[in-house]
């Protein structure tokens, strides 16, 4: 065997994470089998009859961009990237008369600690994506796009390529699509191994061939986007719910899930699970029914916490957790985020200054280093955690962690800041004790009777 | 770095110019920059690293001034600055992997290659570093191969394999 054989042994083929019978009611991962990835394959599926009938090649008149965005406004779709903004109200915001380029950029940067639910997408239903922008790219008037591709996943940005080769080849994509008079050009792009160019405005610059820092908004990329012109920004999820939208009618969306939480959602379920994966589940799901679909907690052990939305949102506890119902609102009122839908669960064996001492590493490491309370205030937070970890925690070890969060909070120019220092004090609100505890009983062993890992201190 | 200096890059062939061009033409006329990260992954699958003088050719390429891209080099975690083993593997610790023996793959790897994380083995053959999110939280333990080939749900055994069966292919010989 050469190297490529061995390695190919070894691949995810999607059985585990995507093609289960475990979704409700799923849009995005609809049957899905990992070989029919192809435009003939999603043609049988009925795709690309939402980008006709924008058009008026099917099922009536050609649409108006306005009337595709005020479907997208009506159906209460969310950007499904972590901030959940209304993106009908984002298309919105686009320049209607603009006579320069507009942008279309899809933020496949996934790299939300917990998440992996776009590279399945991207993986196994390439078209689904390009089919969305395509409609969106008509509803604003944009002529030129561009789909950024997180770099850890290159397997998947060729296959993304492939999947743009069949549509250019199909008339789908390019100069007079469908021999209409509307033409986009759609390219891949891909980053290499930079959480902070998941920021949309660190982003651009990486499209631009520059360092991921974030830009200071406003300007917001409507005016001032990619190389300076008007760009919207959504995520894959967004574009990939969309031609269900256009098929099926806003009201038929909305009536998936609960009010002003509209359609499916995919959560990535991680952690202490049995069968950890995405599963697409309608919105408003309860907690509880998500975690029964997962397997339930892994070798029957129990529930002690679970950070909802990606590792940015504040941990919640377990009986918070399970009153919860899973959409934007039910989240955020029991003090977390919904985020990009990644689900971490931890059984009742986990330490929280563990758990928290690898996020807290991970922001450190991660920051830009543009902002001095991110930059240096991220690093402040890891040597605390791991002091406390290593058992050399001090009594004032606890008001300091909450003074260097108060600091870093809403001083940054982007989240970044508000994300390392979020699961800090959610941390500390509600494990209180467990940091106490090794703060005063120095050389407390891990919860699992091993060693911690001491990743950062040898990274 | 003391290798950078003594490195003798070969001038770009038409080949590796044909895949530049792809990328350049993906962009305005006007900013050939955009593709400067496509051209140092080319670079890094074609050379195993980005040295000074690659560097400078990407650069004299795309019309932008070297500092701008050893700027890029230096902010993405998955350039090489410096030569890797014939096979770079980068474990995933973060958090989701954590709690599913991603640190236990990578203790696992330190012990069976016999180095530390962010090593070389002395043949040449791997280098294994810590990663952060992949983007594969579900299929932990999980690590990237030459950040082209991502390996899912490694257990010791199948880590085994892997190793053994990687050495098998390069015919034991160091890179």
């Amino acid at each position: 065997m050469n190297a490529q054989q061995v390695l190919a042994q070894f691949q995810a083929t999607g059985v585990q994470t995507c093609f289960h019978d475990r979704h409700i009611d799923p849009q995005i991962y609809k049957d899905l089998d990992g070989t029919n990835w192809r435009l003939a394959d999603y043609e049988q599926r009925g795709g690309y009859k939402a980008l006709r009938k924008v058009l008026g090649l099917v099922g009536g008149e050609r649409m108006d961009p306005a009337a595709v965005t005020q479907t997208v406004k009506d159906s209460a779709l969310r950007g499904r990237g972590g901030a959940g903004f209304p993106t009908g109200l984002k298309w919105s915001f686009m320049p209607k008369n603009y006579a320069g380029q507009k942008y279309l950029v899809c933020n496949s940067d996934e790299g939300e600690p917990g998440t992996c639910k776009d590279r399945d997408i991207l993986q196994f239903n390439p078209h689904i994506v390009i089919e969305g922008m395509i409609i969106a790219a008509y509803a604003m008037g944009i002529t030129v796009g561009y789909n950024y591709i997180h770099g850890e996943i290159l397997q998947t940005y060729h296959r993304f390529e492939e999947a743009l080769q069949e549509a250019r080849a199909a008339g789908l994509l390019g100069d007079r699509i469908l021999g209409t008079d509307f033409s986009f050009q759609l390219h891949a792009v891909h980053g290499w191994g930079a959480y902070i160019c998941g920021e949309e405005t660190a982003l651009l610059e990486s499209v631009e061939g520059k360092k991921g820092q974030p830009r200071y908004k406003p300007p917001f990329p409507a005016s001032f986007g990619l190389y300076g012109k008007p760009t919207t920004i959504n995520n894959t999820e967004t574009f990939a719910a969309v031609p269900w939208i256009i098929n099926n009618g806003a009201q038929a969306y909305l009536e998936v899930g609960k009010p002003n939480n509209g359609g499916t959602k995919i959560y990535s379920v991680s952690g202490d699970v049995e069968l950890p994966g995405n599963y697409e589940v309608p919105m408003g799901t309860p907690f509880a029914k998500l975690l029964e679909l997962a397997g339930g907690v892994r070798k029957g052990r129990t529930l002690k916490a679970v950070i909802p939305g990606g590792s940015s949102s504040p941990v919640l506890p377990a009986d918070i957790m399970m009153g919860c119902t899973m959409d934007y609102d039910s989240i955020a009122k029991a003090g977390s985020m919904l985020g990009s839908g990644a689900v971490i669960v931890m059984d009742d064996s986990r330490s929280m200054p563990e758990s928290l001492r690898r996020l807290s590493y991970f922001y450190m490491h991660e920051s830009c280093g543009q902002c001095t309370p991110c930059r240096e205030g991220t690093g402040w937070l890891w040597r605390v955690v791991d002091r406390i970890c290593n058992g050399h925690g001090k009594q004032s070890d606890m008001d300091l962690l909450d003074s260097v969060a108060d600091n870093i909070m809403g001083r940054t120019i982007c989240a970044l800041g508000d994300a390392a220092a979020m699961p800090v004090r959610a941390m500390l609100k509600h494990f209180r004790h467990e940091f106490e505890a090794m703060i005063q009983r120095p050389n407390l062993p891990a919860a699992d009777g091993k060693q911690p890992v001491a990743a950062g201190a040898r990274g | 770095m003391s290798s950078q200096a003594a490195s003798k890059e070969p001038a770009l062939s038409a080949a590796t110019r044909d895949r530049f061009d792809r990328e350049v033409a993906k962009y305005p006329a006007d900013q050939r920059q955009s593709a400067v990260m496509a051209c140092l992954r080319i670079m890094q699958e074609e050379r195993g690293w980005i040295s000074a003088q690659t560097e400078q050719q990407v650069a004299d390429y795309l019309g932008m001034p070297p500092i701008a891209v050893h700027e890029v080099t230096t902010f993405y975690n998955m350039y090489n600055q410096a030569p890797v083993g014939k096979y770079k593997l980068n474990v995933c610790t973060n958090l989701p992997c954590q709690l599913r023996d991603g640190a236990r793959a990578l203790h696992h790897l330190e012990q069976r290659l016999g180095i530390k994380m962010g090593e070389t083995t002395p043949d040449g053959l791997f280098t294994l570093q810590q990663s952060e999110c992949l983007g594969a939280c579900a299929d932990s333990p999980v690590l990237l191969v030459n950040d082209g080939t991502m390996v899912s749900f490694m257990s010791n055994d199948k880590l085994d394999q892997l190793i053994e069966g990687l050495r098998t292919a390069s015919g034991g010989e160091p890179a």
